[in-house]
């Protein structure tokens, strides 16, 4: 397979999260579309380890492999964020009653 | 056209699907199962370039264990009662162009690279094996690998202090 399918597969993935990011309001929602552009990245790392081992197999038998360990520390991280995200959510409902971000403003003042 | 460019493009078009599903449904609850299938179509991707470590991991962390984590949160809040106040057509209007604006952007810069020659190799190879990301994995990543672990006890200590009552 052409790696640019993979390049603008990844792409359009991750601009839908953005758009999601943008558009929705309820923090939930939102978080779950940072899960999805983390999904793309990855998506792109694993498809260029790929790349990189067809073009350097030859000299060096785990070329590549790198790229599917950072995917494999980035899945570590995304979960530790989930953890602490969803904790941060859980606060707010329990302080203001909705997870909708427009009630967030009072940072402002 | 080979069974892999139908793969593929069947993948492709499922996770694309659900991402939009995504973001368009209503209700948060249609959104995490939404997201679970784009989770499985890029597990699918995932074995199709011959990674199986990573779908594994993947379906079972990111499917498996945030996912749930996700629906018990939502579970744990009844959104139901909640009256949404009008939302601004403006704002959404603006984001969606925003977005579409980077995608633009993006793909035009694409267009310009010399990369269509270059092949990502499917179905074959054996770095994505569980035996060789696991030598590569503690000989040269040994060290982020225990910092990794310090990380998962600090998250866990930081979001037992925040879901505490006072």
């Amino acid at each position: 397979m052409q790696i640019d399918y993979y390049i603008y597969l990844s792409v359009a993935l991750f601009c839908i999260g953005i758009v999601g990011v943008l558009t929705r309001r309820n923090a939930i929602v939102i978080f779950m579309c940072i899960e999805l552009m983390l999904n793309a990245v990855n998506l792109l790392l694993v498809a260029f380890s790929k790349m990189h081992y067809l073009k350097n197999a030859a000299v060096n038998a785990s070329a590549g492999s790198d790229g599917q360990l950072f995917v494999f520390f980035i899945m570590v991280v995304a979960a530790a964020e989930v953890s602490v995200g969803l904790a941060i959510i859980v606060m707010m409902y329990r302080n203001i009653h909705s997870v909708d971000i427009n009630f967030l403003n009072r940072l402002k003042h | 056209m080979g069974v892999t460019p139908i793969l593929f493009w069947i993948l492709s078009v499922m996770a694309l699907f659900s991402a939009l599903m995504v973001i368009t449904s209503k209700n948060p609850m249609h959104s995490v199962i939404w997201l679970i299938i784009v989770f499985f179509a890029i597990s699918g991707h995932y074995l199709l370039l011959n990674a199986q470590f990573l779908a594994i991991v993947n379906i079972i962390v990111y499917a498996g264990a945030i996912m749930v984590l996700f629906l018990y949160v939502l579970m744990l809040m009844d959104l139901k009662k909640e009256t949404e106040p009008p939302k601004n057509r403006w704002l959404k209007l603006a984001g969606a162009v925003a977005g579409g604006s980077l995608l633009l952007v993006l793909i035009a810069a694409l267009k310009k690279a010399d990369i269509a020659s270059q092949i990502a190799e499917t179905r074959t190879g054996d770095i994505g094996l569980i035996e060789n990301l696991g030598k590569v994995l503690f000989n040269d990543y040994v060290v982020p690998f225990e910092i990794s672990s310090i990380l998962f006890l600090s998250a866990m200590v930081g979001a037992v202090m925040i879901g505490k009552k006072e």
